[in-house]
């Protein structure tokens, strides 16, 4: 792992309870909890930079996640009180706390760098609502215009071999796939690049799933994307 | 006299024993508009740094004593109010590294802090915040500074201005912090925030007219 997560609330019990999420779906990455002050509410922004510091020591970037108002200032503040070099190494993304700690420790468990790991956390916004089939790519380097309408769209119905189900390893590790495509494709609907849409999905080992795709490289990407889930999505 | 190290010192202290002192008042006027934390925060921050100030030697420098009152803040206020302030201590101690100031560094001492306050809240002037009572103390200082003052009188035209900006804020409807959830039942209330940055800003024109 090269990511440590810092989670930052105004709570000691809040901090506490969502590394100990975050850890239970990424059991490699460091967690490390910040939250209250004199054994109440509030939060230290010195606590704070000696998480960072901490991990930063230990050789790990860190990505830093807040809840609300003064626990992102404090987590800014910290920020900025370390050497530039260092404060290079940080990242403090918007995202909701508990479902961004989440997505952001699967990531780091695959060993993404910092912006990625940062960008899970982002991401975990959209991933709670409804889910629409645009994945990695869509807005950047590839027109939508290059994605026809009703052409070359592909769909494959495959069952999931996974002896847990689509848990948050399992998951990532589709997720992740199906990011390095570039291709949009969704999974019983949902946007197969997001963990978190995965996950929600709840799917059971032996279900049916329906991958889809559409426009250039979808009919690849959907096969590819197929295949992993009929292998049983291996090491996860 | 001179706006020494020393002087960097009594402010810091002067301000502990202000705040401690309208406590009350400042947790009034947060209960009203806000959660009702920010005396008790802000008094248990400064007395921090009171401590902090007695186990030291004072430093050489100014900016060395404001660093000082920059971190026990942030580690000790526990609000919005000790990132805010914590970053604002800490940018005019970056520029303060003098051991006193002309009236030009005076300005800029204010103008840094009116900079990290705004960078940290993202809150400009006119949406019932500290930065109202910021703004206004550094648009008087550079007027008093233009206007050739020494820098006891540009820091005395700096705290007026910042009370006058904290009474600016009153009928305000706040738009920015914990304040704005309220809407317009915010308007009516002096903004905690702005009334005690004008309680250190005064502080610092007191300390600075005491020897």
């Amino acid at each position: 792992m090269s990511v440590a997560l810092v989670v930052v609330s105004h709570s000691a019990l809040v901090a506490q309870g969502c590394a100990e999420m975050a850890r239970q779906m990424a059991p490699d990455v460091l967690v490390v909890p910040v939250g209250g002050l004199d054994g109440g509410l509030g939060t230290s922004v010195a606590a704070v930079a000696d998480a960072v510091d901490g991990c930063l020591g230990d050789g790990l970037d860190v990505v830093v996640l807040t809840d609300l108002g003064s626990a992102v200032m404090a987590a800014e503040t910290a920020v900025e009180l370390l050497e530039a070099d260092a404060a290079a190494r940080v990242r403090t993304p918007d995202g909701p706390l508990v479902e961004g700690a989440v997505a952001a420790a699967v990531q780091a468990q695959l060993g993404s760098g910092p912006d990625e790991v940062a960008r899970a956390a982002t991401g975990a916004v959209p991933a709670l609502g409804p889910v629409l089939p645009d994945g990695p790519g869509a807005g950047q380097g590839r027109g939508r215009s290059d994605v026809g309408v009703g052409t070359d769209a592909v769909t494959v119905t495959v069952t999931l071999r996974s002896p847990h189900g689509l848990h948050a390893r399992p998951a990532a590790l589709l997720a992740r796939a199906v990011g390095a495509t570039g291709v949009p494709v969704t999974v019983d609907g949902v946007n197969a690049a997001s963990v978190l849409a995965l996950m929600k999905l709840g799917a059971r080992d032996g279900q049916e799933l329906t991958v889809a795709g559409e426009g250039p490289g979808a009919g690849e990407a959907v096969a590819a994307v197929a295949e992993l889930v009929r292998a049983g999505l291996a090491d996860a | 006299m001179a706006l020494d190290a020393a002087w960097a010192v009594r402010w810091a202290r002067w301000s502990a024993e202000v705040v401690v002192a309208e406590r009350e008042h400042l947790v009034e006027l947060d209960r009203r508009i806000g959660d009702g934390d920010h005396g008790e925060n802000l008094a248990r921050g400064l007395s921090a740094v009171q401590v902090k100030l007695g186990q030291v030697p004072v430093p050489d420098q100014v900016g060395e004593v404001l660093r000082l009152v920059a971190t026990t803040m942030m580690s000790t206020v526990g609000g919005a109010a000790g990132p805010l302030y914590g970053t604002a201590f800490l940018r005019a101690a970056k520029i303060s590294g003098v051991s006193s100031l002309s009236p030009a560094a005076v300005v800029a001492m204010l103008e840094a802090a009116l900079e990290g306050v705004v960078s940290r809240g993202r809150a400009s002037p006119g949406e019932k915040t500290m930065v109202d009572a910021w703004a206004a103390a550094v648009g008087a200082a550079q007027e008093a500074e233009g206007a050739g003052a020494d820098p006891v009188a540009v820091l005395a035209a700096a705290a007026d201005a910042a009370e006058a900006g904290a009474r600016s804020t009153v009928p305000m409807v706040a738009t920015k912090g914990r304040a704005s959830y309220l809407g317009e039942r915010s308007a009516g209330h002096m903004d905690p925030g702005a009334a005690s940055t004008a309680m250190l800003l005064r502080a610092a024109h007191a300390a600075a007219e005491s020897s």
